[in-house]
């Protein structure tokens, strides 16, 4: 069985279209997230958040009534299947000053809903984070993502040329931006986990990349009168299918991670879901506009100056290594 | 089937049997986490300024005591702040004594600085300063260490975290009565024995009154509960220096009193017993509280000199008063702590998460072995062999190295899957590709493996790179997934490359005219 073998499609002539939808996204997350704020999670927010499992089914507007008198904004979601009957409260920081207590928000939590009458339940997780280790990992977020691509692309610039090296860290940029757009469009909280899955993603996205760029690097040796927009063509059309396939069954692995993995990776596997797409996308389209518009002058360049020398020679030797996928 | 490739073959072999040893039983060889066992993790700050103004007062006390035997008057000693304390009205005619007093008394730890009209500030060193930080909170791990081992939690982790130097990381597996367990870490458990010049009385102000108004900086006002039963806070004005504290106390036991109700009993170091003698039999018939965390538990009155043994009384239940016994037994924390983090996972909802973590993980594995099998036909059994066998040598490995396994790991598990196929993909289309060229079945399956191989391994280390700085990042679960991901692609090179390379040739070894299906 065989997919999208011999296709010919132009796809650097779309490249300026599939830019424009990519910022439209973008602009759309950044729009929404300056309207409604950054919807930051506990692990960066800080706060307390209790999940109750009552014995009688409850509503999520008995509980609100119950707790809507404790300081500062609750959420109240079901959390679960609704026959589980688990809600999950959320208090926002109940003390700025460290040295307060820290479980207060959580037994403000208890006291209110057992006066409220809504019979036994059981507490089965709760999550208190304080504000100093919120900031700490606000930073140490930051940090990690910015050192994965920025060890990335110097790993592709000093394996391939340093056009490729940015062009796979714009792309993985691309690739984190509109993840982060879409889990603000539904609504998905910023957590550790989600962090934890975009950092995977800036690791994966970078596979479907180094494939394409290998093939470029192949045919660059056997086409060296043709363009390096034919080229790249020409390379993002052979390799077609297995970008197809390799994406297809990852997404399939992390899509059953969404439908069965339960309520706690719900938001993780949303995020790989949405990244292992996008970065397919932006592998096409992005990655390799990039490349050639990076590559371009430099390469008009030395063929004016100094023809079948420098890169030539360069090629050459990785040819005798017989890479290329 | 030729030599090299029987070796081969005993290679791939071993290898999966050394992985099944490792994690068989998976009951008890492999780790799980908090978030699926069930139990609590926290994150507290050692106080370490404690440390320091205990410090600085019971130097400034020490210096105060020499003076007195040697007879030079002093207008005060009292502490500025956590680093430093003053010495005020020195008389100028014993100047020269009084520095070499305290040269050879708090020399060693803090800086002199003069100052006017026979004042002098005293100064902690810094780098004292900087280690008494350090041991502070070597100390309370080792506290806490002790009071989590008393607890009978099983695999409890005691262990600095951060990097400010002063977080401890505590995670208590399967621990349900969290709110103990929780008391018991954070109870300061400092015990002293000190002298009662004033009270008991209802308001820190009728103490007052009674001293003269002002309080004299050797002396304290601490709240305690009234002898009498009712319940009351009533105060005591008591002299700073403690008689002995609860580092002299060598057992501590839950024991009953005299009206049969609990209390603990304690039994002195030889040095402590020995000072605790020489003072109750001097102050016969005079008052002297136990003070635990700032609080006096009772006041009772010395009826005789007591030397090691003694009874702490006071309004306790069964259950407090062996928490107590416990708490004193593995020593005072150096300083108070505070809670900067609190997570708690219920053992059912733990066991809801490997439920789904489970059928996520078998969901996702047929269909990608599906998919495999629709599209590359007899290639993709080898394929699906290959994936299966990485993640047997992760499960394996993740075993040896005691690695934990977290909710989180459980998806870089599944990612495993879905991220180990691919490299299958890029080899199987590659080795199409040359089978159009026609060079033959077998040039095109070594050739398809020579030319992907540069290309697995460029993607596998940029995934890694990330991996990396993802456990660097993470505490926890997500160290679990970090982990699981960086040693799925680590296996996932030799099983996408040299065991299903192995297969392949295995299978084509045993025919003539070989054609592939794929």
């Amino acid at each position: 069985m065989r997919i999208l073998t011999n296709v010919n499609i132009d796809w650097l002539r779309w490249r300026w279209h599939t830019l424009a939808l990519s910022w439209i996204v973008i602009l759309a997350g950044v729009g929404l997230v300056v309207a409604r704020g950054l919807p930051l999670g506990i692990d960066f927010s800080g706060g307390t958040i209790v999940v109750l499992k009552f014995e009688q089914p409850v509503t999520e507007e008995g509980v609100r009534r119950a707790v809507e008198d404790l300081p500062g904004e609750e959420v109240v979601q079901t959390y679960g299947p609704a026959e589980d009957h688990q809600i999950l409260v959320r208090l926002a920081e109940l003390v700025t000053e460290e040295g307060a207590s820290l479980e207060q928000g959580a037994l403000a939590i208890g006291a209110a809903i057992d006066a409220s009458g809504l019979g036994k339940y059981e507490i089965i997780s709760t999550e208190i984070v304080g504000p100093v280790i919120g900031r700490d990992l606000q930073r140490k977020g930051i940090y990690a993502t910015v050192a994965a691509l920025l060890g990335i692309m110097t790993y592709i610039a000093f394996r391939f040329r340093l056009s490729f090296g940015v062009g796979a860290m714009v792309a993985s940029l691309h690739d984190v931006l509109i993840t982060l757009s879409f889990l603000t469009f539904f609504g998905y909280e910023l957590s550790l986990n989600v962090v934890a899955a975009i950092l995977a993603l800036v690791g994966y996205g970078v596979n479907d990349q180094i494939v394409i760029f290998d093939r470029v690097r192949e045919n660059l040796r056997t086409m060296r009168r043709d363009s390096l927009d034919k080229v790249i063509n020409l390379s993002v059309n052979q390799t077609l299918p297995r970008t197809v396939i390799t994406a297809g069954t990852t997404a399939v692995a992390v899509l059953s991670l969404y439908l069965f993995g339960g309520v706690v990776l719900e938001g993780f596997a949303f995020a790989m879901l949405v990244g292992v797409i996008t970065s397919t996308y932006s592998t096409v389209f992005i990655a390799s506009a990039i490349a050639v518009f990076l590559s371009q002058r430099g390469r008009t360049r030395t063929r004016a100056a100094e023809p079948a020398t420098g890169n030539d020679a360069k090629n050459r030797k990785a040819g005798r290594r017989a890479r290329a996928s | 089937m030729n030599k090299n490739l029987q070796w081969k073959l005993l290679a791939v072999v071993a290898v999966t049997a050394l992985a099944v040893w490792s994690f068989y039983p998976p009951g008890q060889k492999v780790k799980l986490g908090l978030d699926l066992q069930g139990g609590v993790h926290l994150v507290m700050r050692v106080q370490t300024d404690d440390a320091l103004r205990l410090e600085t007062e019971t130097s400034g006390e020490r210096l105060r005591e020499a003076l007195r035997t040697e007879g030079i008057d002093v207008t005060d000693v009292a502490p500025v702040d956590v680093t430093t304390f003053q010495v005020t009205g020195v008389p100028r005619d014993r100047d020269t004594e009084f520095r070499r007093i305290a040269q050879d008394r708090v020399g060693a730890t803090f800086d002199r600085e003069p100052g006017v009209e026979g004042t002098y500030t005293f100064r902690m060193k810094p780098n004292i300063a900087v280690r008494t930080r350090q041991d502070a909170v070597t100390q309370a791990i080792q506290t806490i260490e002790r009071r989590v081992n008393a607890l009978g939690v099983s695999e409890p982790i005691v262990a600095p975290q951060g990097t400010s130097g002063d977080q401890i990381l505590v995670q208590l597996p399967g621990v349900t009565d969290i709110a103990r367990a929780k008391e018991i870490i954070r109870s300061t458990a400092l015990l002293e024995w000190k002298a009662v010049e004033g009270g008991p009385a209802a308001t820190r102000e009728a103490l007052l009154q009674s001293s003269g108004g002002t309080l004299p900086s050797s002396m304290e006002i601490v709240p305690g509960v009234d002898d009498a039963g009712t319940g009351t806070t009533v105060y005591y004005l008591l002299r700073r220096a403690p008689v002995v504290s609860g580092n002299q106390l060598r057992n501590a036991r839950p024991t009953l009193d005299e009206y049969n109700m609990p209390a603990v009993g304690f039994t002195l170091s030889q040095d402590g017993g020995r000072r605790f003698a020489q003072y109750t039999g001097a102050n016969i018939g005079r008052r002297v509280a136990i003070v635990l965390d700032g609080r006096v538990e009772s006041a009772p009155v010395i009826e005789s000199r007591i030397a090691g043994d003694g009874r702490i009384q006071g309004t306790f239940t069964q259950q407090e008063v062996q928490d107590l016994s416990l708490i004193l037994k593995s020593g005072a924390l150096p300083a108070s702590l505070t809670y900067l983090e609190e997570r708690t996972v219920g053992p059912t909802l733990g066991a809801d998460s490997v439920r789904a973590g489970v059928i996520a993980s078998l969901a996702g594995l047929s269909a990608v072995a599906l998919f495999m099998l629709v599209y590359y036909k007899l290639a993709g059994i080898n394929a699906i062999l290959s994936v299966v066998l990485n993640l047997v040598i992760l499960l394996g490995f993740m075993s040896y190295i005691e690695a934990v396994m977290t909710l989180p790991g459980i998806a870089g598990f599944i990612l495993t899957i879905g991220m180990g196929v691919d490299s299958n993909v890029l080899i199987f289309e590659r080795i199409k590709e040359e089978l159009k060229t026609a060079k033959g079945v077998r040039s095109a399956v070594a050739a398809g493996f020579d030319r992907v191989f540069l290309t697995i391994l460029d993607t596998h280390i940029a995934s890694m790179i990330s991996a990396g700085f993802l456990f660097q990042f993470g505490t926890g679960p997500i160290r679990g997934f970090a982990t699981t991901l960086f040693f799925g692609l680590l296996s996932n090179v030799f099983t996408s490359v040299f065991v299903s390379r192995t297969l392949f040739e295995i299978y084509l070894s045993g025919r003539r005219e070989a054609s592939l299906s794929i």
